[in-house]
């Protein structure tokens, strides 16, 4: 591991721009989305195209964030470690995004009408929860929240990640009309990196106890 | 059964008007319709549609404000046709690949007089104008001007026997033409189905055109069905078999899931899709939501057909 820390992937991985890029690389789907929005490219209905991919993005942001661990085992590029907090983080932007386009454009703050689709369309209960996790997560992310929860603690709370990222997919699967796969691709993945987690390779088994705690 | 009856009438009452006189009175009626409704938007054959069709505005929405016309660009752009892939933008992108020419309908079952109807002879009905509401059981909608016939038209050449009480729709089921068969979102062929009564009604029409232009492929060329009070699943596209049962036909939504789409499917905010309420709607290219109608607007016409029935049991 030593030799790996001292390679050029290493040095970039702890650069000054590093951070920057990767805050960069969160934002561009953003942009994207804005840039689809002006130019027509969200197509005949924008609102509920933006709704889609915001939902998407905050899934796919949740899976990166999930598998910066699993990665940095992989590897052994300890560096990797300063980025989770960060796409973590940007999933949950993506994830508040969704649910703002939802509640305040889709059905234009009908508080009424949302609570009603949370308590009887099981797919937005579930979604919704995955929500509300990812908050409880974003809220206490940072370092002095650590201190005050106390390392310990503090982990136990944020493995509920994983309860937000099986949600996140439950609500996709549950969403699409017929028998799609999209959706079974995200959960796929999903269950890969939980796997990953408890694989008996030689390196892995040494490594996972550090981040199983 | 006191409803076939009725539609039976019905449709011998355009068959005894003259010809001449029955248009006449319509052009009066599309005159102002269209000075009301359409304004200037040209309502000419498009170049491709084989026969020349009158205009018409046998049904028109009654508040043109409240129902303009949906851009053509998104009815062409914004589809769900799974047969060419299950994205909104699919079946634009991909339906370049069906061939609409040449085109069959076998028109079989409880018939006296089965009958295949090529493409041609399906443009040689009386082409007529009907600017009609389409209601997504997803929960938007658009108002579309279809170019078409009565489906009842049709089926009274077949001379339907006494048995034929519900109608069958199959669309074409081709992997060459219709990349989305790959996957099994649905079990394929699609399939839909009416009452009698509903596929007599004259709101019901096959389609062959939209904008006064040839029905794009990824909106059902070359021949769709078209039945406005109800969700837009139910209008079959790309139709190459119709035919006359005895018995309730299967659909493909309700054989997908049961608990979410009925054999009738009636636009009704009152019955919710388990998984999204029905209350409400956006109109493609609009902001905010508006209230969905019962039948889509279309009950002043149609809700006798279900009178005595349990609409929520019968979704």
């Amino acid at each position: 591991m030593a030799a790996a820390s001292k390679g050029p992937v290493a040095r970039a991985l702890a650069a000054r721009w590093a951070k920057p890029l990767v805050f960069a690389l969160g934002l561009a789907p953003l942009g994207w989305m804005v840039w689809l929005g002006v130019s027509g490219g969200l197509g005949a209905e924008p609102v509920a195209e933006a709704v889609r991919q915001s939902g998407l993005w905050a899934l796919r942001l949740l899976l990166v964030a999930l598998a910066v661990t699993p990665l940095r085992i992989l590897t052994g590029q300890a560096g990797l470690a300063r980025f989770r907090r960060m796409i973590g983080l940007f999933a949950f932007f993506y994830a508040l995004l969704h649910v703002s386009v939802y509640v305040g454009v889709d059905q234009f703050f009908d508080w009424a009408a949302v609570w009603k689709d949370v308590v009887k369309r099981p797919y937005i209960t579930v979604g919704m929860g995955a929500f509300v996790i990812l908050t409880a997560l974003a809220a206490t992310s940072t370092n002095g929240m650590v201190r005050r929860l106390g390392g310990r603690r503090w982990k136990a709370l944020h493995k509920a990640v994983f309860v937000a990222g099986a949600a996140g997919c439950v609500h996709y699967v549950m969403l699409v009309k017929g028998w799609q796969y999209p959706p079974f691709v995200y959960a796929a993945i999903l269950l890969g990196l939980i796997a990953l987690r408890y694989a008996k390779s030689p390196a892995a088994g040494r490594l996972s106890p550090s981040y199983r705690t | 059964m006191l409803i076939k009856v009725r539609s039976a009438s019905q449709a011998s009452e355009n068959e005894v008007t003259p010809r001449g006189l029955f248009l006449s009175r319509r052009s009066i009626i599309a005159g102002g319709a269209a000075a009301l409704a359409l304004g200037g938007t040209g309502v000419a054959p498009g170049p491709a549609l084989a026969a020349p069709f009158q205009a018409p505005l046998t049904i028109s929405p009654k508040d043109p404000k409240l129902d303009a016309q949906t851009p053509m660009k998104s009815a062409t752009s914004y589809n769900n046709f799974y047969e060419f892939g299950t994205d909104k933008t699919d079946p634009s992108e991909n339906a370049g690949t069906l061939r609409t020419r040449p085109w069959e309908i076998a028109v079989d079952g409880e018939a006296g007089k089965p009958t295949t109807f090529g493409i041609e002879d399906l443009l040689s009905f009386p082409l007529e104008e009907r600017v009609y509401r389409l209601r997504c059981v997803e929960g938007w909608s658009m108002v579309i001007p279809w170019v078409g016939f009565p489906l009842a038209e049709l089926l009274k050449r077949v001379d339907p026997t006494g048995n034929a009480k519900y109608v069958a729709f199959q669309t074409l089921a081709d992997r060459s033409q219709m990349p989305g068969l790959k996957y099994p979102v649905l079990q394929w062929p699609y399939v839909e189905g009416l009452r009698m009564d509903e596929a007599m009604h004259p709101l019901t029409i096959l389609a062959v055109g939209m904008y006064g232009e040839t029905l794009p492929n990824q909106n059902g060329a070359p021949v769709r069905l078209v039945v406005p009070w109800k969700y837009g699943f139910k209008s079959i596209k790309s139709i190459v078999r119709i035919t006359l049962t005895q018995d309730q036909p299967p659909t493909s939504w309700n054989r997908s899931q049961p608990r979410e789409y009925g054999f009738y499917s009636n636009v009704n905010p009152e019955v919710d899709h388990p998984r999204w309420s029905q209350a409400t709607e956006r109109r493609v290219g609009e902001f905010s939501r508006r209230k969905t109608l019962p039948f889509n607007g279309y009950g002043e016409e149609v809700a006798s057909l279900y009178a005595g029935m349990d609409l929520r049991k019968n979704y």
